[in-house]
């Protein structure tokens, strides 16, 4: 049931204009940002609403523990920096005096993935899932359309807690019909029914994947496509349910193959004792091509055809 | 509280500080002991912290950012009434306590969790600042070592520090010139340390950091300057009240044992009866 897709605005700008609309009713939430309002779009905010933007300049460690504070002293803190420099520069920050001290910042990862492209790997974030896991008390969520961005956002604003959300810099499509459609944090979203095999996706490769159920589709396979936009807490029950009424899984990420949601679905049902055709896409544990988000994307499967030829292999169809 | 019962207090958190740290097996002594008259001054005498408004916000603040000094903190927080001494002194360093080896949250009384250097600072200018978009009255006083300066992340928040003016902010030093390794100037020299927070927008005074006297005038007196954190360099002897400990880096997370905790006991003891004049 393949349905047409609209053309949406980039995640981190639905961000952006999301908090503004919440930030002027609601004097406490306060955006934090170390000399990136301009890629995290927040010139406008900062304009509207100088007194709920906080400076620190280049200097990520100080943006998490800075935030930590304010967040003690009663602030709704959004700590926005480049994914690369905000969960591996201040990881130490978001351990301890976000994590462990069980302070409510939300910290934003701008820019995430591969957004950065041709900038390299000092500018790619495909290491955050993996070094967030391994850390107790911090939601982790990469939301894949707008609409999960705005729900992301609201929810967060309404009940703070400590929370990691990661977000791209492209324009992405709709997938879900605001009107319909329902969010909440740690519930996986059914984005397309299925019984051959699911793809369970998170972020900005969910559109691919739905690409692929579409394209599957044709040949007469249906394609299940979850998209995960909360990869803690985990949506244990949806990847059951797929193991279980479907035949395969694939899941995909803008991520390494280490540490993320694929290892994370397989120990999950290794440990269930369920075995079934799995295959984790991702970026392989490698240095990286040189490209551009949608040339790394389809250089590594992350593609509509690519998903496809992969879900093929793995139900053992030729065509 | 006066001079005279600040002095009387110093000796008595000396004496616990060795007693819990000789029941635990394990602490950071010497550093507790250089800081504990700091920290007397300020919940005997400065902060307005109690265990009945500790879940207010608009009360003062305070973040220690060498957590590992943290037996000084946790024995002045049972004297203010958050927990028994008894409960402290059976729970420190035991399987399944609260009462580890640097501050967390889970001990009543406890702002925030550090024990990773270079942390507190960042969290304390947050805190100032959120107090000032707020319209509090609060202060937050965080407490540093000499030898976490190395940490850069700390010139990161004093760089916030200073750029927004807060006024509202006390970052004391403890600066007793000994880290694990040696000298804090043979290890990584950290002078002209005045003039470098001078430099990055402090209001800077200096100090006698055992002196309760001189600490309790000193600190009544801040913010030092209008629209600039303060600054106060305490200048403290590691190991300060027990003779054989004094700037002794050997007893940086040494642990007396039973002959040594007498002496040191004794030792206490006699200032004690030569401050209350019946020796």
């Amino acid at each position: 049931m393949a349905t047409e897709k609209t053309m949406g605005k980039p995640n981190q700008q639905v961000f952006s204009d999301t908090l503004l609309d919440l930030a002027q009713n609601d004097k406490d939430i306060l955006v934090v940002t170390s000399d990136s309002r301009g890629s995290g779009k927040l010139v406008a905010f900062g304009e509207t609403l100088p007194e709920q933007i906080v400076e620190v300049g280049i200097a990520e460690q100080n943006l998490v523990g800075l935030s930590s504070g304010l967040a003690a002293g009663g602030k709704k803190v959004f700590a926005v920096s480049p994914a690369c420099f905000v969960t591996i520069r201040s990881l130490e920050q978001v351990k301890n005096d976000v994590a462990y001290s069980d302070r409510p910042v939300c910290v934003v990862g701008i820019s995430a993935g591969v957004s950065y492209g041709l900038l390299g790997s000092t500018h790619h974030a495909i290491h955050d899932y993996a070094v967030l896991r391994c850390i107790n008390n911090i939601d982790i969520l990469a939301p894949a359309d707008n609409f999960e961005t705005e729900q992301v956002l609201r929810a967060l604003v309404e009940h703070p807690r400590p929370a990691y959300i990661r977000l791209g810099k492209q324009a992405m499509p709709n997938l879900h019909d605001p009107a319909t459609a329902i969010f909440e944090i740690g519930k996986a979203i059914q984005v397309r029914p299925g019984t051959d095999l699911t793809i369970i996706s998170i972020g900005e490769p969910t559109p691919h994947a739905v690409d692929a159920a579409d394209l599957l589709a044709k040949e007469g396979i249906s394609c299940r496509v979850i998209s995960m936009h909360t990869l803690r807490p985990f949506d244990r029950d949806a990847l059951m349910d797929a193991a279980l009424n479907t035949r395969a899984i694939i899941t995909v990420e803008e991520h390494s193959v280490n540490g993320g949601l694929g290892e994370l679905c397989a120990s999950t049902l290794m440990q269930e004792g369920i075995q079934i055709p799995f295959k984790i896409v991702g970026f392989p544990d490698e240095y990286t091509i040189n490209g551009d988000q949608e040339t790394m994307f389809k250089h590594y499967g992350i593609s509509g055809e690519g998903l496809a030829e992969t879900a093929r292999k793995l139900l053992g169809v030729r065509i | 509280m006066n001079a005279h019962e600040l002095r009387l207090k110093s000796i008595a958190y000396r004496k616990t500080i060795l007693e819990i740290i000789h029941r635990g097996g394990a602490g950071h002594t010497a550093g507790s002991l250089s800081c504990v008259d700091i920290l007397n001054v300020l919940y005997n005498h400065i902060m307005n912290i109690t265990p009945e408004n500790f879940n207010k916000i608009n009360r003062d603040h305070y973040i220690q950012s060498k957590g590992h000094s943290v037996e000084a903190l946790y024995t002045v927080l049972a004297d203010q009434g958050f927990y028994s001494r008894d409960e402290l002194l059976e729970g420190l360093n035991q399987n399944y306590s609260k009462f580890i080896g640097h501050p967390t949250r889970k001990v009543p009384g406890i702002e925030h969790n550090t024990g990773a250097l270079g942390h507190g600072l960042s969290v304390s200018v947050g805190l100032a600042l959120a107090g000032k978009l707020n319209g509090y009255t609060y202060r937050v006083f965080t407490l540093l070592g000499d030898g976490e300066l190395a940490e850069g992340s700390s010139w990161e928040a004093s760089m916030s520090a200073a750029h927004y003016k807060l006024d509202n902010l006390v970052v004391i030093v403890d600066r007793n010139t000994l880290q694990i390794t040696g000298r804090t100037e043979e290890v990584n020299g950290l002078e002209p340390l005045a003039d470098k927070f001078t430099a990055f927008g402090y209001a800077v005074r200096q100090i006698d950091g055992n002196n309760v006297e001189a600490l309790a005038d000193l600190l009544g007196t801040v913010p030092f300057e209008v629209g600039k954190p303060s600054l106060l360099l305490a200048n403290t002897v590691k190991g300060k009240g027990v003779s054989y400990m004094e700037d002794q880096k050997a007893w940086h997370h040494k642990v007396p044992t039973d002959e040594q905790l007498a002496t040191a006991l004794a030792e206490l003891d006699a200032a004690r009866l030569e401050l209350e004049g019946i020796r």
